[in-house]
């Protein structure tokens, strides 16, 4: 239970209920779609792309609740910084919830996400959007897979 | 309506369905299940599988995913180490001890399947890698010889993909086209409008004998005299069917019957096609090899007779083998009994299910097999299945291979609690009690 717990922590819980961003992006300049085929999570990211800068995030669609919660998470923490600050943010993401990286205080927003790593099967739902923002960024109109 | 195959005496209604609306229904139901119970000991049968007896994640393993893949007894288990440690060379061409022991137990095995299917003719039993591979023979095999521009297959909306797509990789090489029959809200297969699809055109009819995703046994015997009444072929994908019913391919009159080892306490990796003979008589190879061949020059080839025309090269000897021993184990228990004291689960599960606030079985047929999909509000079916998994119940979640099932009934994916010979209702017991933790999870 006690690792249960550590993976649905409140924050994730909450993110759940209540994504941020969670809508369409009517002027978004690239939009990409990213599902799992496994377990049938499904998202289409948008993006507002200015120059270097990501003005604006959102996503939409449905999946459990890690993968919901990342979305979220990942759309509030891009949004405003530049392409190379967002795969920064990436990696930074993907290390820690592959368990290459354990928590410390400068992960904030991500700290909840650390549990995952306990739970192979569960990385996947986790990175879900990450790469769906990664092959927005790089233009890539395909969509793309985690399996 | 009783759609149910080869069942006869008094078990008959024993597969009748437990949806909600039926539950009371029902109660007379179980007590007759329970007569025939009373020597169904799955105390006994449960040491029979070693793999019960362990643990995971600190919990008492529930294994409810039976119609992914079943766990093995030890008879079968047995089986394979005697295989590989006394028996163990190639079939059909050595003259040696060894060889001739392998191919006569080889061909037993064949025997075996051929009773267990009732079928007229060893001949008819074609091994393969299992229902999948079953299909795509067929589909391959007399689909290309037979189906062609503007002819038509026919399937229907619960199918598995591999029930699907061999289908549509024929129709689109052939310029044929696909049809569905479909289901209503219960998930049942509507005979009225599945015999409306069927056309001079229709060349096969290809349907599931129980549904994978939601447990709908498919009214075959029906569908197969609406086929042949239309002068089209029928191909019964068994793969949901042989765990749980008694299986009689003479009495049923289907064209093909294809089955997985594994889905029925045999190993991965073996299957059977069954076929009628003349059928099988008349269509041209599929795969070349050794094996099923006379003789081969450059110039020219003979074919072997049936049923090695279709088992080119070495085959799955200890696979072979150890599906056998799975029917033997199978039958020797008693698939009526093993199919009346999965019904008895079923019937037990659904009851306790719908007093899960929230919680929406998908698949209500009147005949069901022991397959319970469900969703619950709020909840993502993989969170489900994590968080039991935690608690060493072992469920499928996802789309169950049957995408466009899932899009009919507007759910992404369900979870899916399916039982096997060896479940007993403490067993579900732990799966209300893991739901009920999932619930406190996401309150
Ligand atoms: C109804 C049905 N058909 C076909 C298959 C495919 O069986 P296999 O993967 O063993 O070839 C399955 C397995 O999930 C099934 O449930």
């Amino acid at each position: 239970m006690s690792d249960l717990r550590e993976l649905y922590q409140q924050v994730i819980l909450d993110h759940n209920k209540n994504p941020r961003n969670f809508r369409e992006l009517p002027d978004a300049t690239t939009k990409v779609e990213g599902f799992n085929p496994l377990c049938g999570d499904h998202y289409t990211v948008f993006l507002k792309i200015d120059g270097d800068v990501i003005r604006d995030v959102s996503f939409i669609g449905s999946g459990c609740a890690i993968s919901k919660a990342s979305a979220s998470v990942m759309s509030a923490t891009v949004k405003g910084k530049t392409r190379q600050e967002a795969e920064v943010l990436f990696d930074t993401f993907h290390k820690l919830v592959t368990g290459e990286t354990h928590v410390s205080d400068d992960l904030g927003r991500f700290a909840p996400f650390a549990g995952v790593a306990e739970f192979p099967t569960r990385v996947k739902c986790a990175i879900l959007a990450w790469h769906t923002l990664r092959s927005a960024l790089e233009g890539e109109k395909q969509a793309v897979s985690t399996e | 309506m009783t759609t149910r195959t080869a069942d006869r005496g008094p078990q008959t209604t024993a597969h009748r369905s437990p949806t909600t609306d039926r539950l009371s229904e029902a109660q007379p139901l179980r007590s007759a299940v329970r007569g025939l119970r009373s020597d169904y000991d799955v105390e006994s049968i449960r040491r029979d599988f070693p793999i019960l007896a362990r643990s995971v994640h600190g919990r008492k393993l529930v294994y409810l995913d039976n119609a992914a893949t079943t766990q093995k007894p030890q008879a079968v288990i047995d089986r394979l180490v005697r295989y590989y440690s006394e028996e163990n060379s190639n079939v059909h061409r050595g003259v040696h001890y060894l060889s001739e022991v392998a191919t006569s137990e080889y061909e037993a095995a064949r025997t075996t399947v051929k009773r267990f299917l009732n079928a007229r003719d060893e001949k008819e039993i074609v091994f393969t890698r299992g229902t999948t591979e079953s299909i795509n023979l067929v589909s391959q095999a007399w689909g290309r010889a037979n189906v062609g521009e503007g002819d038509e297959v026919l399937i229907t909306a619960i199918e598995h993909h591999s029930n699907i797509v061999p289908w549509q990789l024929l129709c689109g090489e052939k310029h044929a086209q696909l049809r569905i029959a479909p289901v209503n809200d219960a998930g049942e297969v509507m005979l009225d409008q599945f015999a409306n699809l069927l056309t001079p055109r229709t060349k096969i009819v290809a349907v599931g004998h129980a549904s994978n995703a939601l447990g709908t046994i498919n009214p075959i015997r029906q569908m197969i005299a609406l086929a042949h009444a239309n002068g089209s072929l029928i191909l019964i994908d068994g793969a949901q069917g042989v765990p749980h019913l008694p299986i009689d391919v003479q009495e049923l009159d289907c064209d093909f019957y294809a089955f997985s080892g594994h889905k029925v306490y045999g190993p991965t990796g073996i299957g059977v096609l069954y076929g009628k003979q003349p059928i099988l008589d008349a269509m041209p190879p599929w795969q070349g090899g050794g094996d099923m061949i006379l003789s081969v020059t450059f110039e020219k080839t003979t074919y072997n007779a049936l049923p090695y025309k279709f088992e080119a090269g070495t085959p799955n000897i200890s696979g072979v083998l150890g599906l056998a021993a799975a029917l033997d184990y199978v039958s020797t228990a008693g698939i009526e009994k093993i199919g009346a004291h999965e019904h008895d689960l079923l019937v037990y599960a659904t009851g306790r299910l719908v007093e899960i606030p929230g919680l929406r079985i998908i698949g209500t047929a009147a005949e069901k097999a022991s397959v319970i999909s469900f969703t619950l509000e709020g909840v993502h079916p993989h969170d489900i299945g994590t968080i039991l998994d935690q608690e060493g119940v072992a469920i499928r979640t996802g789309h169950h291979c049957a995408q466009p099932l899932m899009m009919r009934f507007n759910v992404p994916a369900t979870s899916r609690a399916s039982f096997g010979m060896y479940n007993t209702r403490e067993e579900v017991d732990a799966l209300i009690a893991g739901l009920k933790r999932v619930i406190e999870v996401f309150r």
